[in-house]
């Protein structure tokens, strides 16, 4: 028997970058594929020409041994490829039932249909609910209504892009569990990540891609997890040195920090405690959408809170603004690097002005000092190796991983105190990844106190002297990191949200 | 003054015709909307509709091919639009308000031959029997049937955006035209189509004010119903059923306050004229109150511009 899939030197180039270059690729049948490489590598593009959403400009593809050139994702869904997304392909104004619909070709009356849903997501331990507002679900949920809309299809090959970064360790488990079984009865999945620990233990086989061209192809069972990471980046990986902390001085201090949620689709705080001490780094983790980002706007300052609920130095600074914090040495980045952390269609010289003027002295009566301004951005560009034309750039036409660098660059060198980031590395290449943790290891061992609010729990792991979790707007108390297992980690972020509810 | 020359049958029966061209305006603008798309034209397509119908429907002697003409003139008129904003990416806004500037001045240099003649009359439908109920029957059974027409088209509305396929395509396509996109859907495609409808409507909108209810062209004689469909649309949460009772509302209003003006009510005319906007905006205020109910039934994607780049 032939393979299921055969991708011969496909190639697609977009003005300035060329995504795949001479790709080519086998995946056998009943197989778990997995492809491998950083952001920008070309994994989406590949997998775009397979679903058919792009066009490749050279290369053939063979699907059971037939030649296949999909028009359109109808002409892949018809072939037997379905696909989960990234980002969630759903409309959250719509109830599961309707997004299940809007998926495929003939959809049954929806009578029919909920009742399919019922059963095909019970067969697959993936329950869910079809009249419920996709709205209201959690991002576990959401990513089984995918699932659910891609296995009603009876595909031949199933494409998940990403599938475990919005999930607890103990939902990856409830997934990994039902892919294993879509194995066993002969789906083929080709199995998008970075994660490394996640494809050795699930997958069959790995492709390993490097700016759009594959690099190797290995069985991820008899690699070890640096050795991919090193076929990724192309180089020797540098992992971060941190000391242990010796003071026992508190700097920010939360006691019982209660918030109203800021919007109809946010998440209230609900009595967060907790202290950082200087020189320490403390790692919060937890899955999206739990209070993050409420979190950080509490400790920066764009949330005031009420007097008596966060202490710097002994200072009750709830009530303060970003800038009067700034001033007294409390720094935040935001998650959202444009938008947020950086006004996108402004130079690099102006975001430094931003949050910078207050502690760098860059204004005087009103009046900026461009002089300074540019001194400074071109201090933190030289020191974070922030690749750029100039300070004179708009910070939107920075890559993603070098305007992290710059953002957290720019806190870093305005010296802080204490120093909250939100998702430091979300998106960033490892190289750049692995110097900025370095970076806030840095900071740390000065004396500053640090604040990593985080998605990633390898990275809380890394640079975390002690790791708490946020799960609907409350935080566990803070433990030492070091020594704490995948489970208890799985159980502080709240376990396998909804199980029981969705089962009733 | 003298209210008891008011009579509730009759003031019911001329609301169903007040409020009509804003129905149809109303539910036109409530596809282009859900579609994801928000055109502030409808003033501008309203007005073309009035002159396209009122010309044609004089030169050839019929009211109903002045209706279609109307339709089609609307159309074509949110075409542009459509080009503009779905194929060159311009700015919605801009392009809306800059369609009703358009409108009002095409309107204008077209009807120059038209100022003061009669159109042919459109004929009610007067259903023996049923017509001479008293109070039912002239409200119910004795309209003409662009107002019949226009009730239909709300309930078919309602019914294909909430049971038929193309309806949720149409919605799926406003909620998040990226998913859509990815999911094989025609975005552009779907989005053309409603922004036609959606002139189309805006175009019989305007013929019935000028064929039926005036019955005569003088220009800018809209007098801002656009304004009024678009802000219905808008507080009656994107539901078919609720912007048919705004549209009730502004029309019923319209139609009391002219009738007090007529009774010689002790109240200055500017008053009674600006009455109706004002009711109608408070009381859908009111009514859309509570806002996360509101908000959740807002096309997400509304006025946001998507390039199948990614």
């Amino acid at each position: 028997m032939s393979a299921l899939l055969e991708l011969t030197g496909l190639t697609k180039a977009y003005p300035g970058v060329v995504a795949n270059d001479d790709v080519s690729m086998t995946i056998q049948h009943g197989e778990v594929h997995a492809l491998l490489g950083e952001n920008g590598a070309g994994k989406s593009t590949l997998v775009k020409m397979i679903y058919g959403l792009v066009k490749p400009d050279a290369g053939t593809m063979r699907l059971l041994g037939e030649g296949f050139t999909p028009a359109e994702p109808r002409a892949a869904r018809a072939a037997g490829v379905a696909m989960v997304f990234q980002h969630f392909s759903l409309f959250e104004a719509l109830d599961v039932a309707e997004n299940i619909a809007l998926g495929m070709e003939n959809p049954p009356k929806m009578r029919d249909l909920a009742a399919r849903i019922r059963e095909v997501s019970q067969a697959y331990g993936l329950p869910l609910d079809p009249s419920r507002l996709v709205g209201d679900l959690s991002a576990g949920e959401r990513q089984r209504v995918e699932i659910i809309r891609c296995l009603l299809q009876n595909p031949k090959l199933l494409i998940m892009d990403e599938p475990t970064s919005v999930l607890t360790p103990q939902e990856v488990a409830i997934l990994f569990k039902t892919l294993e079984k879509l194995r066993s009865e002969g789906t083929s999945i080709l199995y998008i990540s970075h994660k490394l620990e996640e494809i050795r233990r699930l997958c069959d086989a790995a492709t390993i891609l490097r700016l759009g061209k594959n690099v190797g192809t290995c069985n991820p069972r008899e690699e070890t997890a640096r050795a991919m990471a090193e076929m990724m980046v192309g180089e020797v990986l540098h992992v971060p040195e941190r000391k242990p902390h010796a003071t026992a001085e508190v700097a920010l201090e939360l006691r019982g920090l209660s918030l109203a949620a800021p919007s109809a689709f946010g998440t209230a705080l609900k009595d967060v405690t907790f202290s950082v001490e200087k020189g320490e780094v403390l790692g919060i983790g937890g899955v999206a959408g739990n209070g993050q980002d409420e979190l950080t706007g509490a400790l920066s300052g764009e949330l005031p809170a009420q007097a008596g609920q966060i202490f710097f130095e002994g200072h009750d600074i709830g009530p303060l603004g970003p800038n009067a914090r700034r001033a007294l040495g409390v720094l935040a980045a935001p998650e959202e690097r444009l938008g947020h952390a950086a006004a996108p269609d402004m130079s690099l010289t102006e975001n430094a002005v931003l949050t910078g003027t207050v502690r760098k002295g860059l204004s005087r009566k009103g009046f900026l000092n461009w002089r300074a301004a540019k001194d400074f951005t071109n201090e933190v560009i030289t020191r974070f190796d922030v690749r750029t034309p100039g300070a004179h750039t708009a910070a939107r036409a920075l890559s993603g991983g070098n305007l992290q660098k710059f953002v957290i660059g720019r806190e870093i060198m305005q010296d802080p105190a204490a120093l909250v980031v939100n998702q430091p590395t979300w998106g960033v290449d490892a190289s750049a990844a692995a110097a900025i943790r370095q970076a806030l290891l840095d900071l740390a061992a000065n004396g500053a106190a640090i604040i990593v609010i985080s998605q990633d729990l390898d990275e809380l792991m890394e640079i975390s002297d002690r790791f708490a979790a946020l799960n609907a707007g409350r935080l566990t108390a803070p433990v030492p990191a070091a020594g704490l297992t995948v489970d208890q980690i799985g159980l502080m972020m709240g376990g396998a949200h909804d199980l029981e509810a969705a089962h009733g | 003054m003298d209210l008891s020359a008011i009579s509730p049958t009759l003031l019911i029966a001329a609301l169903m015709v007040a409020a009509t061209p804003i129905i149809l305006a109303a539910i036109g603008e409530l596809i282009v909307e859900k579609a994801g798309v928000l055109n502030l034209g409808v003033e501008g397509m309203m007005i073309t509709g009035a002159i396209c119908g009122f010309a044609i429907a004089v030169e050839s002697g019929s009211p109903l091919l002045g209706f279609i003409a109307a339709a089609v003139g609307g159309a074509v008129l949110s075409l542009l639009f459509g080009v503009l904003t779905q194929y060159f990416l311009s700015n919605q806004v801009a392009t809306g308000l800059g369609l009703t500037l358009f409108g009002l001045g095409l309107s204008a240099l077209m009807g120059q031959g038209y100022i003061g003649i009669r159109p042919p009359t459109t004929s009610k439908v007067d259903i023996p029997v049923l017509s001479e109920i008293p109070v039912l029957g002239p409200i119910l059974f004795n309209q003409d049937l662009v107002v019949y027409f226009a009730l239909l088209l709300v309930v078919a509305t309602w019914a294909v955006l909430k049971f038929s396929r193309a309806g949720l395509i149409l919605r799926a396509v406003g909620e998040n035209h990226d998913a859509a996109h990815a999911l094989g859907y025609k975005v552009v495609r779907v989005r053309l189509m409603a922004i036609m409808f959606g002139g189309a409507c805006a175009g019989l909108g305007g013929a019935y004010l000028s064929l039926a209810r005036v019955p005569q062209w003088t220009e800018g004689m809209t007098a801002g119903a656009g304004w009024i469909a678009l802000a219905i649309v808008v507080f009656g949460a994107w539901r078919p059923f609720r912007v048919l009772l705004g549209a009730y509302l502004f029309g019923g209003v319209t139609v009391l306050q002219l009738n007090l003006q007529a009774a010689g009510a002790n109240i200055p005319v500017e008053y009674l004229s600006m009455s109706p906007y004002l009711i109608t905006i408070a009381v859908l205020v009111i009514m859309s109150s509570g806002k996360a109910k509101a908000a959740l039934n807002a096309p997400a994607c509304l006025g946001r511009q998507f390039h199948a780049s990614s």
